[in-house]
């Protein structure tokens, strides 16, 4: 098979793409909208803006979601902010700026005319939320507040307390919410999509399973959006909440749909390190905390003394002396491996020594313990329920973890997959945040494209389609799809061996963690690629899943979504090896400064990796879309 | 250090469907670290009963981080168990201790029907939010975000309400089975805010309305308060009240229709 990656990016100046496509796109009049049927599957940010917004237009919506409520998606947990160029400061933002920060934080490997339609959009975003009501923080005049975030040198995040992925994913229910109330979208909650079905190349629909009652389900549409989220569940330990998957992905990716980039994975710095060994998920300490926190380790390894007794001068401030212009602030891959090195040179703390300290005394000695708590309260209570201990006395202990994946189904500039009628939106793209995804820029490009990219592109798609026939339900293609989901899942209930899904995708979670993690190495991501088909053996003979398939059986569930992490972990390593270099999340040893910074290869590898299933995750085949950089210029990523 | 809670006996409500009347069975923990959190604790014991081939205790939850609400439990007859402000999923084992007895139950209040075993279903509080809980404002078109300043105590009122994670601890709370608090949580979240005002009194008719076809009538026991783990202070039902008592007057078409 031949494939062509056309990014489809206008042609001119970047800073005119968008307004260009808007005036070339092809529309349906108000009156045909309902004529057309489009299926929207997950409810977070993206989902749910793109589902109520497509409702708004006039569109029939599906939409899904394997929650009870739409509300539960997990952009909820998003807690420090939403980037947006309006420059309400006055501190120098433009969306020029917000562009060139968001290329460079993702090491120069993402697209720029995704990349600065993204910041321009940035704008209306906040105008939306708040005419929808989100309680974003405000000054005493009664205007809006913004904060700083890592990789940035100007205030733009907009931000509600430490929760602001909460706010905005309620704001975008809301929304969704009143289209479900009003009849114009139909809400499929409890419900799984199980495959996606294709009929002459294009997109006909999806195959669900209902949790509640193990019922298999044909769904036709004209398009279909995949809002799906991330893989970062693929470590098993990670901020992603537990039923986080990558199936919906997966499943696309196996009917055609590449798969790009699947190695840029994101390590976040402030993560409450691991405790013990029953430890389910890591929790995330917002970004935003490095605003004030100080992040540092003893000078000396052996020092066991409580962290107050420590002087300064026989204290390590890591961040500040490695990257003074940054600092504390330093982008998040960045200060993860910084933190990682501490650890590893034995100079960690806590009673495990895998932590650093992340230090507000200054911050409470210079603002006051009021203004402290005003900021940060509700995260420290959090810190002070997990961890046990109280951070306005005692340093707060913080190691890295999975937390974002940069890395998702290749779309193009409208965010169309390589399977025509196919859209990915959210974190389940990869379009918009190259290597490394900078902080608040997750809520921002999910509901970008929810709310003002997708309801632009996909009438560009539809527009053609008026009035032509869509392939039903009845088509053997969805038939073959239902009794090839069908005898999958029979197929886990049938093994009766003796490991259960969650022991094999703790097992896989710590092969990917070891060798694909924060640093990976030729002969670790080899020495993975041998270990995994083999665990990957084993689970299809010895995986035990109790219960039967008729009834709501989350041990059935699980076990779906493990299958589908062990063949994309093989993807993510083979995909590790093969990019040798070294670039924002993608770390590998062999390729770095001399001063332990990543070492691009700009020569041989400035371009988007995207894989073809081929039946066996080893063997995928690898495409590439070259990078072309008009507007800002290839530099090594400093922040000295 | 962690240190090890021994000998704790679970006592967990078990219900194979909404047709099963369920009963309660007695499960052992040898020993647990007094770090992991209780719903790991519950992992724990889902791994030892697949282990014996027996089919593991089924509960909601997702993000363990204490915010998307899709925990719930009764744990010792307290929604969320015994510590303040905090969802299940943030309660840990340090809270108890060895040799105790734990009996773990369902969310009960008729509004929210067991699904199996803890899990239930509360899709009555999005029916809440469907008929009302919401501003209009379709995607496009909106002013600039500084155009109308909102006053920071106002915000910060809004905020207070908005920080509602719908998990229902306040119905399963409350002796009346009541949703008084999560609807009126929205309510004013919405109604305070200028942007709010367009639909105020229509939002607060169509959500009480709709919360009293499914939902227990409100006795002022304040358990919800007590339970909520993002400590909504019960005044939101007074300004709710007082919102719906003016409805009734303002919508005199409404009034006139019943």
């Amino acid at each position: 098979m031949t494939i062509t990656l056309n990014s489809k990016i206008p042609t001119g100046p970047v800073s005119d793409a968008w307004d260009n496509y808007k005036a070339d796109v092809k529309l349906v009049a108000p009156n045909n909208k309902r004529k057309f049927k489009i299926i929207v599957v997950g409810t977070g940010l993206a989902g749910a803006s793109a589902a109520a917004s497509l409702a708004e237009l006039g569109y029939q919506v599906d939409a899904f979601t394997f929650h009870d409520s739409p509300r539960r998606a997990h952009s909820i947990a998003a807690q420090g902010g939403i980037n947006a160029a309006k420059n309400y400061q006055g501190d120098g933002d433009s969306v020029h700026r917000l562009f060139y920060d968001t290329i460079k934080g993702g090491d120069f490997r993402a697209r720029e005319g995704n990349v600065y339609r993204l910041a321009q959009v940035s704008v209306n975003i906040i105008d939306q939320m708040v005419a929808q009501g989100v309680p974003f923080a405000r000054e005493y005049g009664g205007l809006l507040d913004n904060r700083s975030f890592g990789g940035a040198q100007v205030s733009r995040t907009f931000y509600a307390r430490g929760q602001t992925g909460q706010q905005l994913l309620l704001g975008a229910y809301q929304q969704l919410a009143r289209q479900i109330g009003l009849g114009n979208v139909r809400l499929f909650n409890r419900t799984e999509l199980v495959d996606v079905v294709t009929v002459d190349g294009r997109c006909a629909g999806i195959v669900t399973r209902d949790l509640m009652t193990g019922a298999i389900t044909s769904h036709a549409a004209h398009a279909v959006v995949l809002a799906t989220g991330g893989y970062g569940n693929v470590f098993f330990l990670s901020t992603n909440a537990m039923a986080c998957n990558v199936t919906a992905a997966w499943r696309a990716h196996r009917r055609g749909a590449l798969f790009a980039n699947p190695c840029y994975t994101q390590i976040h710095p402030t993560c409450i390190p691991q405790s013990d060994e029953t430890q389910s998920k890591l929790t995330l300490m917002s970004e935003s905390l490095r605003n004030d926190g100080r992040v540092w380790v003893p000078q000396n390894p052996d020092d066991v003394r409580s962290p107050d007794q420590i002087p300064e001068n026989e204290r390590d401030y890591i961040l500040e002396r490695l990257y003074p212009s940054y600092g504390n602030l330093a982008p998040r891959d960045i200060s993860s491996r910084a933190a990682k090195r501490a650890v590893d040179s034995g100079r960690g703390v806590g009673p495990l020594k895998n932590g650093v300290y992340l230090d507000f005394s200054d911050a409470i000695r210079r603002l006051g313990k009021d203004v402290v708590e005003e900021r940060y309260g509700n995260l420290f209570e959090m810190y002070e329920r997990i961890a046990g201990e109280n951070p306005y006395d005692v340093p707060m202990r913080i190691y890295p973890a999975s937390h974002y994946t940069m890395g998702g189904v290749w779309v193009d500039y409208e965010l169309m997959t390589t399977i025509p009628g196919l859209y990915a939106a959210g974190e389940a793209n990869f379009s918009d945040h190259g290597a490394n995804r900078l902080g608040a820029s997750a809520l921002m490009q999910g509901l970008a494209d929810g709310y003002f990219v997708l309801p632009y592109t996909i009438g560009n798609y539809l527009a053609p389609m008026l009035n032509k026939p869509i392939p039903g339900t009845d088509h053997p293609a969805f038939k073959e799809a239902e009794m090839a989901a069908a005898t999958r899942f029979q197929g886990y209930l049938d093994i009766k061996g003796t490991r259960s899904p969650d022991w094999f995708h703790r097992e896989v979670g710590k092969i990917i963690w070891d060798y694909c993690g924060m640093e990976r190495t030729q002969q670790g991501l080899e020495k993975a690629l041998s270990e995994l088909p083999a665990l990957y053996e084993e689970f299809q003979k010895d995986l035990r899943v109790t219960g039967n398939g008729e009834s709501l059986n989350q041990t059935l569930e699980k076990a779906g979504r493990v299958d589908d992490f062990f063949q994309l972990g093989m993807l993510m390593c083979r995909d590790a090896l093969e990019r040798n270099e070294s670039c924002g999340g993608h770390f590998r040893a062999e390729y770095q400064t001399d001063e332990g910074e990543a070492l691009r290869d700009d020569d041989n590898f400035a371009h988007v990796a995207a894989w073809e299933w081929t039946g066996d995750p080893t063997k995928s085949v690898r495409h590439t879309e070259a990078l072309e950089f008009n507007t800002v210029h290839l530099a090594t990523r400093s922040y000295k | 250090m962690s240190q090890h809670l021994t000998n704790l006996t679970l006592k967990i409500w078990r219900q194979s469907g909404q047709n099963d009347s369920g009963h309660f069975e007695t499960y052992e923990i040898d020993s647990i670290s007094d770090e992991a959190s209780f719903l790991e604790m519950l992992d724990v014991l889902n791994e030892k009963l697949i282990g014996d081939n027996k089919e593991p205790v089924t509960f909601d939850h997702d993000c363990r981080e204490g915010i998307c609400g899709t925990c719930s439990l009764m744990i010792n007859g307290q929604a969320h168990g015994p510590e303040r402000a905090t969802a299940t999923c943030q309660l840990h084992m340090r809270k108890f201790k060895s040799g105790d007895e734990i009996v773990i139950e369902p969310w009960r209040a008729s509004a929210f029907p067991i699904i199996k075993d803890l899990m239930v279903d509360r899709s009555a509080f999005d029916r809440i939010i469907e008929s009302g809980g919401f501003i209009t404002a379709p995607t496009g078109g909106a002013p600039d975000a500084n155009l109308i300043p909102i006053p920071k105590p106002v915000a910060d009122a809004a905020m207070d309400s908005a920080e509602c994670i719908g998990c229902g601890a306040c119905v399963a709370a409350c002796p009346n089975g009541a949703a008084n608090l999560f609807t009126a949580a929205k309510i004013s979240h919405l109604n305070l805010l200028p942007q709010g005002q367009a639909e105020r009194y229509k939002r607060v008719e169509a959500m009480v309305e709709t919360m009293d076809e499914y939902f227990g009538s409100c006795t002022n026991h304040g358990e919800c308060e007590a339970a909520c783990p993002k400590e909504i202070s019960i005044d939101v039902i007074a300004l709710m009240n007082k919102d719906y008592r003016a409805a009734k007057f303002k919508n005199r078409k409404e009034l006139s229709r019943n």
